[in-house]
């Protein structure tokens, strides 16, 4: 069975460009690897620079990019699962931080982030929402203590977050959603 | 280095020991370790090998190398109480079920509690339960026992140049698993077992078919045959405190009769086959300059490296089942019909070194009507237990004799067992095979020795034959890289996964070294020469089988039940990537093969070329473009499926054919 492909969900390319779209960044990834000439000390440089193309590391980029570097994909998985910044699981098309820092933290983030998994239907253990539109990470300080508790979603940050302030800018994600379809 | 040392006040004169426990050993003291191996790379994690220097620093014994006039301290209050705390945090995060355990008896860990008189864990008891991976014909894998020594990690990598396994996740959730979590069965394990002869716990164990053996010996209905495999007779009575390397076959032999076992025989005797049939198929090859350097294949964990890893070489393999198979196949074939029983009331069982023989035994190829040809695989370690649990005193066991007709052999078929030992029984025979005309010449001592990689050229007939021996699978890697480039060239190479062959396979005793191994070759080389015969050809029950059943080495029928077939293997099970949208229905998939064979023959610049016409013909949406990990047949890549029919050899030049047959597949939609 072939995997959705996460690209494809991103907004505002149009049906004919999308085959292309993918080879691009198929052939982005042997690009990568290009770039560091295959060399396997620079597996985490080349795993930063394969996530920020696919917004994930999918198993089988993986084991291909073990292949291609003549190391063993157990290794390949280990550097990927052992580094916070990378994901192994297809992440939503909005990627929703709160920040959990100290400053956060005494602030009440954990009721913002009660509030988003409560909103988003996400179930206790789940990252992501099962029709990839989200996923809620917590993070360790954002670094704008100043306005916690903070709350990122994708490059977005929205500062001084209460539980009805965070659900209404869901609201309005949601809603922009069910317009495009 | 050259000077002296103080261990515990002693002095201990250095002679290049390579780290402070080889000193301590010297001095009479035996440091606890978990993660050091002195074959593997090191790793210094586990800081049960704490000693305190004359400083008062505290180091690791094994990564700090001696030092002329270095002062050692390995029992002070400050290491005691750092090894006891080390040893219970590993207590506190171990599911601690000794009884139950595999490894009960045999454990590093409990060893090192009850040494260390560990009467309480401070630091709790762990609670979760992580499933048991039992999918593995030959190994069992608990993560709730893994104490993370790393050393498994390392055996593979290091050893065997593979990397099934390594730490995954971080902080308290650290494993030690295959990639991406997947069973052992999904990934490229060749079943060699070396990992779990190094873990020091229960956390990987070989899985026993003990209580299957037991069934069959106690159903009344079947006839249970055995077979002994060279190396285990001389290590079985290692575990009753014999010497390794002490040959106690008759002792063995007189145990399996005690349990009811029909008829006990000699694999032995199936290798002086495989000598007859290996060798004639060499002498062959050479003559005709075919598929050369011819690679033995008894290894079933070589074996199945190459259909993993060297697909295009397959071809070089023999195709010579292993002495077990062979021996598996004629007592279903042919000796079941003497006995006037049908293959499915025959139990054939194995007793060998070897966890890869498990797997081996199950491959499909090896099957008669119906029935497989080995039933079950025991381990030395299995029948150790067996004979414990029937209550024997083995070592006062009264010698018996094996049965006939597969119970006698040439001292060809007994070296078998150690590193070296194929490609000089295959020297012992080639002579005759090839000119009908006796050698004098017994010993080949050039192919024998201790190196992972050894060469000899020896003259047969007039033709000097070049051979590689060589043990390990990185070895072998390596060796296969050297042909591949040009850069090596032989005309028979053997290889055996285990250090040393067969005698360090890991189903032997638990606690073999390199010592031990070294040994029990010695108990090899003493049996071979101590038998009347000593080359495969000699061996009578061999002319009498040819006779009876098989006619000549390579004709027909030895052909149908001595030889075997070899196909790619992908290494890794994973999903194919779906190149164009998905989710709606295309009308035809084509998977184009980015696995390592095809991709370095340019599969992505067929991915991409065939992207380009799809576009430029408006296609796109009536076909699901993938990538795909490896179908199986790396040998003639780059491979293509349209539909379900898959093309091969396909180059980058090539495309355009490829498109044809989509366009084909669309029109008959
Ligand atoms: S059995 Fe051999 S190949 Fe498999 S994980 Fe263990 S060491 Fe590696
Ligand atoms: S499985 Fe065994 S050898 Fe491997 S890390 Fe765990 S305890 Fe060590
Ligand atoms: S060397 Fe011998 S014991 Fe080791 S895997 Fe190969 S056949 Fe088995
Ligand atoms: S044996 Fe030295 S740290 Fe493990
Ligand atoms: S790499 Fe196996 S079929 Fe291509």
């Amino acid at each position: 069975m072939a995997k959705a492909w996460p690209m494809a969900q991103t907004e505002n390319h149009s049906k004919e460009e999308h085959g292309g779209q993918q080879e691009r960044q198929f052939a982005k990834v042997n690009e990568i690897i290009a770039l560091y000439e295959a060399d396997e000390s620079a597996l985490i440089p080349i795993l930063q620079k394969v996530q920020e193309e696919y917004r994930y590391l999918p198993e089988e980029i993986l084991t291909y990019i073990a292949t291609a570097l003549g190391i063993s994909p157990a290794t390949v998985y280990g550097v990927a699962t052992f580094y916070a910044q990378f994901s192994l699981d297809p992440l939503g098309k909005y990627v929703v931080r709160v920040c959990d820092g100290t400053a956060c933290h005494v602030r009440r983030s954990q009721a913002v982030l009660d509030a988003i998994r409560k909103k988003v239907g996400l179930a206790s253990g789940e990252k992501t929402t099962q029709d990839l539109g989200f996923t809620v990470e917590t993070v360790s300080c954002l670094g704008a203590c100043g306005l916690a508790p903070v709350v990122m979603i994708n490059d977005h940050v929205y500062g001084n977050m209460t539980p009805e302030a965070i659900t209404e800018i869901l609201d309005t994600l949601e809603k922009r959603e069910g317009d495009a379809k | 280095m050259a000077g002296t040392m103080i261990v515990d006040g002693k002095p201990v004169e250095l002679n290049g020991e390579k780290n402070i426990l080889e000193v301590a050993r010297k001095a009479g003291v035996e440091l606890p370790t978990f993660c050091y191996h002195s074959e593997l790379s090191v790793y210094g994690a586990c800081r049960m090998c704490l000693v305190e220097l004359g400083n008062g620093q505290i180091v690791a014994g094994c990564s700090t190398p001696p030092r002329p006039g270095l002062e050692v301290k390995t029992t002070t209050p400050r290491v005691q109480k750092i090894r006891k705390m080390a040893l219970e945090l590993m207590l506190a995060n171990h599911d601690r079920d000794c009884t139950t355990c595999e490894k009960n008896g045999n454990c590093k860990l409990q060893d090192l509690a009850h040494r260390f008189g560990i009467r309480q864990v401070r630091f709790g008891q762990r609670d979760i339960k992580v499933d048991i991976d039992d999918s593995s014909p030959a190994l069992v894998r608990d993560p709730n026992k893994c104490i993370l020594c790393g050393d498994c990690v390392r055996v593979c990598q290091e050893i065997q140049g593979i990397g099934v396994l390594d730490f995954a996740h971080r902080g308290s959730e650290m494993t030690v698993t295959p990639a991406f979590g997947k069973e052992m069965a999904e990934v490229d394990c060749v079943n060699c077992g070396q990992c779990a002869a190094v873990c020091p716990t229960g956390a990987l164990v070989v899985k026993s078919q003990v209580e299957e053996v037991w069934q069959a010996l106690h159903d009344p209905q079947k006839t249970v045959i055995v077979q002994i495999a060279p190396a285990v007779r001389v290590a079985v009575g290692e575990t009753f405190g014999l010497e390794p390397g002490e040959n106690t076959l008759g002792k063995l032999t007189a145990a399996l009769r005690q349990m009811g076992f029909d008829k006990i025989f000699d694999t032995s005797f199936a290798a002086d086959l495989t000598v007859m049939e290996e060798g004639t198929e060499f002498l062959t090859r050479l003559k005709n300059g075919e598929n050369l350097p011819q690679f033995t294949s008894c290894c079933p964990a070589w074996v199945k490296y190459t259909e993993q890893y060297c697909p295009e070489m397959l071809d070089h393999l023999s195709t010579c089942r292993s002495p077990q198979q062979m021996f598996g196949s004629l007592a279903k074939k042919y000796y079941a019909k003497e006995l006037n029983i049908k293959p499915g009331d025959m139990v054939v069982v194995s007793i060998m070194p070897c966890t890869a023989k498990k797997f081996e035994a199950q491959r499909p190829e090896f099957v008669t009507e119906g029935a497989q040809d080995v039933d079950f695989v025991l381990t030395t370690q299995e029948v150790v237990q067996m004979i414990r649990e029937s209550g024997l005193d083995y070592p006062n066991l009264e010698s018996d004799s094996l049965d006939m007709p597969f119970g006698f052999t040439s001292g060809g078929g007994i070296i078998f067992g150690v590193t070296g030992g194929v490609s000089e029984a295959v020297l012992r025979a080639a002579h005759y095979l090839l000119l009908g005309e006796e050698l004098d010449q017994v010993n080949f001592t050039e192919v024998r020795g201790t190196e992972g990689l050894r060469e000899a050229e020896i003259d047969v007939g007039g033709t000097k034959v070049r051979l590689a021996i060589v043990y390990g699978l990185a070895q072998a890697k390596h060796l296969l890289e050297e042909l591949k480039a040009g850069r090596a060239d032989y005309h028979l190479v053997e290889v055996m996964a285990c250090p040393s062959g067969c005698v360090g396979g890991a189903g032997q005793p638990v606690g073999t070294n390199a010592e031990i191994r070294s040994a029990r070759a010695q108990g090899i080389y003493t049996a071979d020469k101590a038998q009347q015969l000593r080359k495969s050809y000699q061996n009578p029950l061999i002319e009498a089988v040819y006779e009876k059943w098989l006619g000549e080495p390579n004709g027909e029928a030895a052909h149908t039940a001595l030889h075997t077939t070899y196909s790619e293997r992908r290494r890794i099970q994973g999903d194919s990537i779906s190149l164009g949208e998905d989710g709606e229905a295309k009308q035809v998939e084509v998977a184009v093969c980015v696995g390592t064979c095809c991709y370095l023959k340019g599969s992505y610049d067929v991915l991409q070329d065939l992207g380009r016409r799809l576009r430029g013909a408006h296609l796109e949406e009536d076909v699901d473009l993938k990538a795909t990990f490896c179908f199986e047949n790396c040998g003639s890549g780059i491979n293509v499926k349209v539909g379900d029919t898959l093309y091969s050899g396909i180059s980058p030049a090539k495309t355009g054919f490829i498109f044809d047959k989509i366009t084909e597949a669309l029109q008959s939609k």
